[in-house]
This record gives C-alpha cells, structure tokens and sequence, in this order.
C-alpha cells in the first residue's frame, strides 16, 4: 500500500522519484527540470490573468525574455537572451486556457530545448490572488546541449522567483522596483 | 552631485557623483534641505553591516524640495517634505494593514533572495542602509531619488524650521512605535535601555501614552540629563547594578514594560552565512544582546517587551526561559514611518513633542566625514549631526 502523502505541492517533494512520476499536471515526465513557485497578489485574478493572456507584455517583467511575438490567438514567438549578447528563439503554442484560471503553453516540435510552461490563478479572498507558475524544460544530451541549456535560461529557478516578483510589483505597485540612480545604471542592471 | 559615499571600515568620503533620475512613474527627485547621521548609520561605519558596496550613498533621514515629479507622483515642485526611511509601495497587502515597513515591493527583485535566505521572508526596501534592503542611494547628499513618493514623502507645512520636522523620517516615530509596542497603561512604569534618540523619544512617547514613571538607562552623563529633562528617572549602568536599581523602584514588581534601544553595536550583528568574515571577528558570546537579556529579566511577570532596537542574526543565550515562564510579550519590528507621520507631525506643530533638544552639531555635506567620526568617538556629547548641503560655517556649534 502506498504510504499516505502530504498535501504539499509537488515541487517540494524531496523524493526526486515522485517528481519524475508526475508534474502536477497530471502528465507524465521524467529527467526534466522542473521548477514552481507560488505568490499572492493583492489584485483581482481577472486583472492578472488578462495581463499574463498577452504575452506580448511577458517581457515587461521577465528579465531573460527579449521579445514575444504573439503569431495568432495560440501561437507565439520567443526571443531570450543568452550569454554574451546571444540569444535563443522557437515558437510556442497555448495547449490549455481556462479564462481568469490557467494558461498552459508549450513549445513546438522544432525548438533546441523542448519548454512548457503553465500559471495558474486562485482567489485568495481579501488578499487578492495565489498564482502559482510551474515551468518544465528538458534539454538535450551532450556538450552541445549543455550549452543550449545554460543559454535558455540562466539560474532558471531564481529567474523564474524574480520573474514572479516582478509580476507582482508591477500589478500591485504599478512598476517594478529598481534601486538604480540613473537611466544608465537601470539600462547596465537589465542588460 | 556630491554625495557622502562609503569605501569600507571607517572610510566614507564625500565624492562627485552623476545626478538622480527619475526611472518610474511614481518617483520623485528631492534637493536635499537637512540630513541627520543615524545611530545605525554607525553600524555602517563600522563596517558591521554585511552587503556594503564601496561608492555606496549613505543617509536614511533626509528632507527637502521637490524638485522633478514623475507622472504619477502626487508631489508638486517646489513643496518641502520628509521622507521616511522605509520604501513602501502603498499597495500590497502588508502596506493595506498600515505594516509598511512589511512591504512586499519596495526591495528590488533581484535583492529579495538574500533577505529570505537570512530571515525567510524577504525584508522591504530602505534608504542608503546596504543592499540587503535594496540598494537605494541615500540622502546625504545634495540630491535624492525617492521612489513611491505618492505614499511616503509628507508635505511640511510653511512656518515649521527643517530641525523640527525632519526626524520624522525614523527616530521619532522609531521612537514612538516603541512605546506603542509597550502597550503601556495608565500609571505603568516604563524602563528604557538606551538613551541615544530613539531611546529619548521613546521616553518622551511613553509619557505622552500614560506612563506614570519611565527609567532611563545609560552610561553616558550628558544623555542621560537629555533624559532627566523629560522626566524620566535615570539609571547610570556604570554605577549602578541596573537589575537591583529597577527592582527596588517598583517595589520588587519590576517595570511594567520594558523597552531596548540599545540592540546591535558593533559586534552584535550575527549574519551568519553571508559574510564569514564578519563572523570570524565577532566574539558569539553576544555582549551587546545584554541590553535585551537584561529588560527581559527585569521586566515584571505579564509584562511587555517592546524592541525598537536593531539585530541582525541570530544571538546565543536569550533568555526564553524567563520569557516564557513570566508570560511576558514581545513586540518589535522596522518602524512604519508613513503610518505615523500624519499624527507626529501635528504633534510637533501642536508643541506636545520636543525635537531640536537633540541636536547637537550642524555642518555643511563637505563635513560629513568629520561628522561621522565625532559621532562615532564622542557618543556623550554628540547626541545628532545634522547636515546641511551648502552649510558653510563649519565651526562646530554645540548646542
């Protein structure tokens, strides 16, 4: 018989077999990187959801992402940065949509790093909102593939905690806290 | 600009430094009028607070004009305002519940993983006091930007001097929510551990809430007449075996409520794992937590324990026993400026609250070195610097 779990999310499962066995989602996945993070955002989840929906705007907030070209109502087109003035590029498709609940996203069959990504949005009563973002990549063997994944996203999980932050100041505070004195100083914080 | 800018242990140099901007919509950019050398500023100078970067602009009690507005600030050029040392952003939940100094934005993104290494949560942002707490230049110098300043700065009305008004910006209310901390009732008997400015408003605050007797505990002479002045009965530790002295003032009860205002000196601030070095110089056995140890073992059962003082990291030998055992309740915390300002303000303008008694010395931005370190030899007599950028008689005007 299967020993009685907690209810902690999957993420903080210390038993890198479970994490394997299961995402979340629901879907199956193994030898991937997977990584959550879960805020509260003292705003309403429609407000949230609408923002995130254009993910034209992502990289408002998402240090790593250059640009996103929205192609169609479902289809996008990403552009993140690398080290030393590279970057990557592949195109992503919205899997799932659930209006003011969830937006699933997914790479297309053609990208370097296969990528997934899903947030999810919770009424938290007087505190406004839980959002919860799981991102999934799986990059490929060899030294060629190390060096795609070190490109893709640097420190993936303090990326994805800051993106979140920023998120949240930007909803919240209606910009995103810097503590540069000058225009150059913010300019050489993002490069 | 010119700018008071930290290089390292007891090195801080007045440099020439490019020129705030405004960067978001809600900033604002402050001519700075009147700076004042904290307290803690000293810690700074000590080269106790870990996260210092060389070139960095000190100064966390700062007031001015109003000099450029971004589109969505509420400030008008022109107006004069204090601004308080805590950076919160008005919106999220903790600044909902008037827990400003608890804001969830003010500290950059980037800056925040440090905090909730240290203390699980990430702290909120503070002016010129290390990157820790966001990395924000400082106001002592001649030009400041101030983010959020639609929440936080507060507009001075004519006919106030920048003397009166500007330790609106941390002590005084520093000093007052220590005494609210204290929950003081009427006819309590208050003991405060430390007499430099938050200590002495926080004497001035708990008579105000209905303190019938407070003791004020130092060794420094001159500070503790500051304290005598207000009414306050005062304990000189060097003399004085201050536990024996406390008990036999309230009639073997013990104070009522206690307050430290003392917290980290020197080598009190443990932040083990982020800077080993620190560590490494620190002695663990924790002399300055002797300030707290002691107003826990003093206070009477059922009492109240309010903490304004700064600690860092974690102490050796608190005394939970005593704690727990006397019921006792303990209630401390960063000070949420903009939750007091309106308040402090009309009382200053209504005369119930004395401020300039505490300056001690006034010199030009130039001085600030100098200031630094007479605050820093001479605690007795040097109780406030204040700065003021193109204060040109650098004589040395004691009160």
């Amino acid at each position: 018989m299967a020993t009685v779990k907690d209810d902690s999310p999957i993420i903080t499962d210390k038993s890198q077999a479970t994490r394997d066995a299961d995402n979340g989602t629901g879907e199956q996945i193994k030898g991937e990187t997977l990584i959550g993070r879960t805020v509260t955002i003292n705003r309403p989840r429609a407000e949230l959801y609408a923002y995130w929906r254009d993910f034209a705007q992502l990289p408002t907030f998402m240090d790593n992402v250059e640009r996103v070209d929205v192609l169609s109502p479902t289809r996008s087109h990403w552009v993140v940065k690398g080290p030393a003035g590279t970057s990557v590029e592949w195109d992503a498709d919205i899997i799932e949509e659930r209006e003011g609940e969830l937006i699933a996203w997914a790479s297309a069959e053609n990208a370097d790093v296969p990528n997934s990504g899903r947030i999810a949005f919770r009424d938290a009563g007087d505190r406004g909102t839980i959002v919860t973002a799981t991102i999934v990549y799986d990059p490929p063997a060899g030294l060629v593939g190390k060096l795609i994944a070190k490109m893709f996203q640097r420190e993936p999980a303090i990326q994805a905690r800051r993106d979140l932050r920023r998120f949240k100041q930007l909803m919240e505070a209606g910009e995103i806290a810097t503590s540069s004195r000058t225009r150059k100083q913010l300019e050489e914080e993002k490069a | 600009m010119r700018a008071l800018t930290w290089h390292g242990k007891h090195d801080v140099r007045v440099d020439t430094v490019d020129d705030p901007e405004i960067l978001n919509p809600r900033d604002a950019i402050i001519k700075i009028t009147a700076t004042a050398i904290c307290g803690s500023d000293l810690h700074l100078y000590d080269g106790y607070i870990p996260t210092m970067k060389a070139g960095d602009i000190l100064g966390h009690e700062f007031m001015g004009e109003v000099v450029e507005t971004g589109a969505q600030s509420t400030l008008a050029k022109g107006q004069r305002v204090v601004v308080p040392f805590t950076i919160a952003c008005g919106s999220c939940y903790h600044c909902g519940k008037h827990q400003y100094s608890a804001c969830d934005n003010g500290n950059p993104a980037d800056n925040q993983d440090i905090g909730m290494e240290l203390y699980g949560q990430p702290m909120s942002g503070l002016f010129g006091y290390s990157h820790l707490t966001g990395g924000y230049a400082g106001g002592q110098a001649e030009y400041v930007r101030v983010p959020f300043s639609d929440v936080g700065p507060i507009v001075i009305p004519d006919g106030l001097d920048d003397e009166e008004v500007l330790f609106l910006s941390d002590i005084l209310p520093t000093g007052w929510q220590a005494a609210e901390n204290a929950d003081i009732e009427p006819g309590d008997t208050v003991a405060v551990w430390g007499c430099g400015p938050v200590g002495l408003f926080a004497v001035q605050s708990a008579f105000l809430m209905g303190a019938a007797r407070v003791i004020a505990i130092d060794h420094f002479p001159h500070r503790l007449e500051l304290a005598k002045r207000f009414g306050a009965e005062t304990i000189n530790f060097e003399e004085t075996k201050t536990y024996e002295a406390l008990v036999e003032m309230t009639g073997g009860i013990g104070p009522d409520a206690v307050i430290d205002a003392v917290g980290l000196e020197a080598h009190g601030f443990f932040v083990d794992n982020v800077v080993d070095q620190i560590k490494a110089s620190l002695m663990l056995g924790t002399d300055r937590i002797h300030s707290i140890r002691q107003a826990i073992v003093a206070c009477r059962k059922g009492g109240r324990v309010s903490m304004p003082a700064v600690y860092g990291g974690i102490v050796d030998k608190f005394p939970l026993g005593a704690f727990m055992e006397k019921g006792l309740t303990l209630k401390t915390g960063q000070t949420s400026v903009q939750h007091y300002m309106p308040a402090l303000l009309n009382a200053i303008v209504e005369g119930k609250i004395d401020t300039t008694f505490l300056i001690s010395h006034r010199m030009g931005l130039e001085d600030a070195p100098k200031g630094y370190k007479m605050f820093h030899d001479n605690q007795n007599e040097v109780t406030k610097v204040v700065l003021k950028p193109g204060f040109t008689d650098t004589a040395i005007a004691a009160e």
